[in-house]
């Protein structure tokens, strides 16, 4: 039970009906529909969910997208397989590396085409930097839904310093498209190692500040205590994955579960609770970042000094893949993000199909797990998802 | 993996089985069997995690490839279950009994593709696209270039000068 919700009379809210559909009458002046979003605050970008109230508890949930317009999945159709690069790593803005992973890997495995070891590295290491700078918004932006922006502002600047490291790395700040098929675009700068090792130690002192400024706020905790809790029977029956599904005790991690590159090298476990409420998942995603940063310190310790980065592949304009088919998953911040392409033979890919993990969390889940809250918990429950629109409008 | 299909294969007319990796394998079934073998897995076979519906038009042979993704989370392997419908008359049996995310899925390739699941709930409601009065855009036959131009072009902000013209009659309008 939330700290500030009242206990209501059930019996005054709206009851299925023969059909199991909730019997809403606007016209009785009992209910009144808000839209929150697509312009909000309290939304995770392109997308709007229609609220049905009862005085300022949510009664039903209706997730709405369609406000991009982009539709990557069939630009893809009629683009080479390299210049899908571009077009692919767009469908997620807040973490495009995953995007570059997956579709590079898709192309890689139908191909028949073996990464060299020294490529492995330098993709982990843009995965987990990618993941810290995704961690560096979401953790203190939890904190941000309840009017908590002090720590927005730190993790704001803390991500612009691991930006500084990619722009350094690979030339670009956001979209980076350093991996390209067959391995990376190339090897380490020449002192980049210590330069992440600074940046890695400014990130270290940040997370001891978060952990004072949210998890031991007495406003924090009664806002995210008990909150926008969801049931275990709804991990498999959502298709939770990630995060949230760690916050309710299923070791889900792609790394950990199905290792790619180099993650069966690397000494981790992901951290779990068994009470998934905005509190522990936020819990969670404040483990994986101190993770995420051991991560990337065992990574350049381990990594090798010279290697080839990138394989032999055919004349890219050119580039006719066999017909064939697969999926390759990898772990984002959010969870599993996995990709599924399909090959004719043909210079271009029969299809592309992302699946990404906000397309059951920001629809199945969220409509469900709003139902009952109140009105001024919607934007922090949906922030808590993770939720990032282009994943299901893609 | 091989020994799972190969139970299978006792049960289903499974047909074109591609392991794709030692972990993944797709496998071929007719329409109306994909529910029995999905259920099947679902209840019997410990595949609990629902991973992705996903359509492939295949024009040139008058078909739908509808591939059902499911994933053991126990045993760490992913099956792909492949079916394909006509092209003429798109229908599929709903699976939304077996995992709430799936009415999503089928609602998008409803709009997407043109392909009804009846039952399935909100599935001729808009999934992404609005008002839109032409043939569902994922399909191969559907021209995205041809669409945007009668539908978009020409606009004013795309008209384009000449620079050296252009100039020349701003800064010498009476030469």
């Amino acid at each position: 039970m939330s700290f500030f919700s009242i206990k209501t009379d059930r019996s005054k809210y709206p009851q299925g009906g023969e059909d199991g559909k909730l019997q809403i009458d606007l016209d009785s002046h009992k209910y009144v529909k808000i839209w929150q979003g697509p312009n909000h605050p309290g939304v995770t970008g392109n997308m709007s969910v229609e609220l049905t109230l009862a005085g300022d508890e949510v009664v039903e949930a209706k997730t709405h997208v369609g406000y991009l317009h982009r539709g990557f999945e069939k630009l893809l159709e009629r683009r080479l397989f390299i210049q899908g690069m571009q077009t692919s790593i767009r469908m997620c803005v807040a973490e495009p590396d995953s995007n570059e992973y997956v579709f590079c890997s898709c192309v890689e495995e139908l191909a028949g085409i073996e990464i060299p070891e020294m490529a492995k590295w330098i993709r982990a290491l843009i995965l987990e930097m990618a993941r810290l700078q995704s961690l560096l918004r979401a953790v203190p932006g939890q904190g941000g839904t309840f009017g908590l922006g002090v720590g927005v502002q730190w993790g704001i600047y803390m991500r612009e310093l691991v930006l500084d490291r990619f722009e350094e790395l690979t030339g670009g700040r956001i979209y980076h498209m350093f991996m390209t098929p067959g391995g990376v675009r190339g090897p380490l700068p020449t002192g980049f190692k210590k330069r992440m090792e600074e940046t890695l130690k400014e990130i270290d002192g940040f997370i001891v500040n978060i952990d004072n400024l949210m998890f031991n706020n007495a406003v924090f905790k009664k806002r995210a205590v008990d909150v926008g809790v969801i049931d275990p029977s709804w991990v498999d029956k959502y298709g939770i994955v990630g995060p949230t599904a760690r916050s309710l005790g299923f070791n889900r991690d792609v790394r950990k579960n199905y290792p790619y590159l180099i993650y069966d090298q690397l000494d981790f476990e992901p951290y779990t609770t068994t009470y998934s409420d905005i509190y522990n998942r936020t819990r969670v995603r404040w483990h994986d970042l101190i993770t995420t940063v051991d991560l990337i310190r065992q990574i350049l310790a381990k990594m090798p000094e010279k290697g080839d980065f990138k394989a032999e592949t055919p004349n890219v304009l050119h580039w006719r893949i066999p017909k064939g088919e697969t999926y390759v998953r990898s772990e984002s911040s959010r969870g599993e993000y996995g990709m599924y392409m399909v090959t004719d033979g043909s210079e271009k890919p029969r299809r592309v199909n992302l699946r990404g993990p906000s397309y059951n969390n920001g629809i199945a889940v969220l409509e469900d797990l709003l139902v009952g809250a109140n009105i001024a918990d919607v934007g922090a429950i949906m922030v808590s998802l993770q939720v990032c629109p282009p994943e299901i409008e893609r | 993996m091989k020994s799972l299909i190969d139970k299978l294969g006792k049960t289903f007319d499974i047909k074109d089985i591609v392991y794709q990796r030692p972990n993944l394998a797709f496998v071929t079934v007719s329409k109306e069997h994909v529910l029995n073998l999905i259920t099947n897995l679902l209840d019997y076979e410990g595949f609990s995690h629902f991973v992705l519906l996903s359509c492939v038009d295949w024009i040139e042979d008058n078909a739908f490839q509808l591939t059902y993704f499911l994933n053991n989370p126990t045993l760490k392997i992913d099956i792909a279950v492949r079916c394909f419908i006509d092209r003429n008359n798109p229908t599929m049996t709903s699976a939304h009994h077996l995992w709430k995310q799936i009415a999503t899925y089928q609602r998008e390739l409803k709009e997407m593709y043109g392909i009804d699941f009846p039952g399935s709930p909100g599935v001729d409601e808009n999934f992404v696209l609005e008002g839109w009065d032409n043939i569902p855009p994922m399909r191969r036959e559907f021209d995205t270039k041809k669409y945007a131009e009668e539908t978009f072009f020409p606009r004013p902000r795309n008209k384009t000068n000449d620079p050296k013209e252009y100039m020349k009659s701003k800064m010498y309008p009476n030469d």
